[in-house]
């Protein structure tokens, strides 16, 4: 057991988890605007944003997030010239988030429909006959409605985003299952202790982000 | 809200002001299909202003229909609706602003669920005409006063009963200072003991010079507040007539049949 704790303390264990928290932070906030810009489109009244709106989903939902990551790393960056930093390292983290935004953004995208679904035709029919337009009627009436009804969905969006964050070591971002690997790679006595620990790891960061958005969806709950 | 109109009126000495001859909405020829179902046919309907009109007819009759088209929550598929003299638009701002001088106040209430009740009466007047927010507030609490509900302000629409609700909602047409407001059975998904409290604001409203457009089953109201009463059924309009001539005179069969069947119990 001492013998595993000093393999543990030759590894920046928590540098490493903190690209993982970063790169959920960055990408969440992200999805979540273009999840809600895809969203606005596929409830608007115009057909041809209706038709974009899907498209997008449907496309980049049923892509596996690997491919998805592969692509900014391989085609977005060397061949179609997107570049986020000068610094390798930062690029890389950056191409990374770039992938899980455009991918959980899809995600984001239909857990605000279901929410947009809870709320009941006669609060848009009663929006409009104020005199409120499209966009309007949706930022003050429909959309705060559909986020308190979509927290549950939107929660397991962002627990999976958490998780889907290892899929940037793909891309050679130092994170935490790209650490992982080097200490099975170089610690093959402790295979089932790393793989724990790094579960607990995981674990730990997931749990109260579960518990906030049961008690979010409680909260916030709209009355009706 | 009188004065809001300018039109000049005459008071028949029964309370409710006469409406002038000055037309406000006009519908004409309008058509409207549901699929198959033709549930507007060849509508010819002029309101004025200052007007009380009340629609009613057997369900599915196309008088929800009729109503909700007048700000053009339901599309028409043939026909012209003009609004003091303008078209209505297609969608986009233009349909906005008008919608904006139409109020409506609809069978469920549609209180928006996530707002207090004061700012459901202060959302559209801050929104959408740009009054000050300390200017809305104050008109919104002395409408919330007229229709009663002042000392429910800050709470939640699902907090209070269905007939406050209603009066807030109609509070909440009336804030937007609307040149007509339409009705679409504002008393049918209430508790029969809150049916008088809702109806009271009506007759007041009426008895105001506001131009209405009521549709509803309350014959009572028909009669006390009503210039005219319109009969539907199967999508055309069957009858015209002041409530008395109506209610007393009924010319079409299916009028006698209708007023036979609800009349009697």
């Amino acid at each position: 057991m001492g013998d595993f704790l000093q393999v543990l303390g030759e590894y920046d264990i928590a540098g490493a988890y903190w690209f993982n928290v970063k790169l959920a932070f960055f990408s969440g906030i992200f999805s979540l605007v273009l999840g809600t810009i895809l969203a606005l489109m596929r409830i608007s009244p115009l057909p041809s944003l209706q038709w974009a709106g899907a498209t997008y989903v449907n496309l980049v939902r049923n892509i596996p997030l690997t491919v998805v990551m592969m692509f900014a790393a391989f085609a977005l960056w060397p061949q179609l010239g997107v570049t986020f930093s000068e610094n390798l390292d930062q690029n890389f983290f950056w191409l990374a988030v770039w992938a899980l935004s455009v991918y959980t953004a899809s995600f984001v995208c239909e857990s605000i429909r279901s929410g947009v679904n809870t709320v009941p035709v006669g609060q848009a029919e009663a929006a409009r006959a104020i005199g409120l337009s499209f966009l309007p009627a949706a930022r003050l009436v429909i959309l705060p409605q559909a986020f308190r009804g979509s927290i549950a969905p939107l929660g397991n969006t962002f627990i999976a985003l958490i998780k889907n964050t290892t899929v940037a070591s793909a891309i050679s971002v130092a994170d935490i299952s790209l650490v992982m690997k080097y200490m099975v790679d170089q610690h093959g006595n402790y295979v089932i202790p790393i793989f724990l620990t790094v579960a607990a790891g995981f674990v730990i960061i997931v749990i109260p982000v579960g518990l906030v958005v049961t008690l979010l969806s409680q909260r916030l709950a709209v009355a009706r | 809200m009188s004065d809001d109109t300018g039109a000049p009126r005459t008071d028949d000495g029964a309370g409710i002001p006469k409406p002038s001859s000055e037309p406000l909405v006009v519908l004409s020829d309008v058509n409207k299909y549901f699929g198959e179902l033709h549930v507007l046919q060849d509508i010819n309907l002029t309101v004025h202003r200052g007007e009380v009109v009340v629609v009613i007819g057997p369900s599915g009759s196309g008088k929800s229909t009729l109503c909700r088209a007048i700000n053009r929550l339901e599309p028409i598929n043939g026909g012209t609706i003009t609004l003091d003299g303008q078209p209505l638009p297609a969608e986009g701002k233009a349909l906005a602003r008008l919608r904006a001088d139409v109020g409506m106040v609809f069978q469920s209430f549609n209180l928006f669920a996530h707002k207090t009740i004061l700012e459901n009466v202060t959302l559209g007047p801050v929104k959408v005409k740009r009054v000050k927010s300390t200017e809305a507030k104050k008109q919104a609490m002395e409408l919330l006063e007229r229709v009663g509900v002042a000392n429910q302000a800050d709470k939640l629409p699902a907090q209070l009963s269905g007939g406050q609700q209603q009066r807030v909602a109609i509070a909440r047409a009336l804030a937007m200072r609307p040149k007509v407001i339409l009705f679409d059975e504002p008393t049918s998904a209430l508790d029969p003991e809150m049916v008088q409290e809702v109806l009271d604001v009506m007759v007041g409203l009426a008895k105001e010079g506001m131009t209405m457009v009521v549709v509803t089953h309350e014959m009572g109201f028909a009669r006390k507040a009503a210039d005219r009463v319109v009969f539907m059924s199967d999508g055309q309009i069957v009858e015209e007539a002041e409530p008395e001539t109506f209610f007393d005179n009924p010319q079409s069969n299916r009028a006698k049949d209708f007023l036979g069947k609800i009349l009697t119990h």
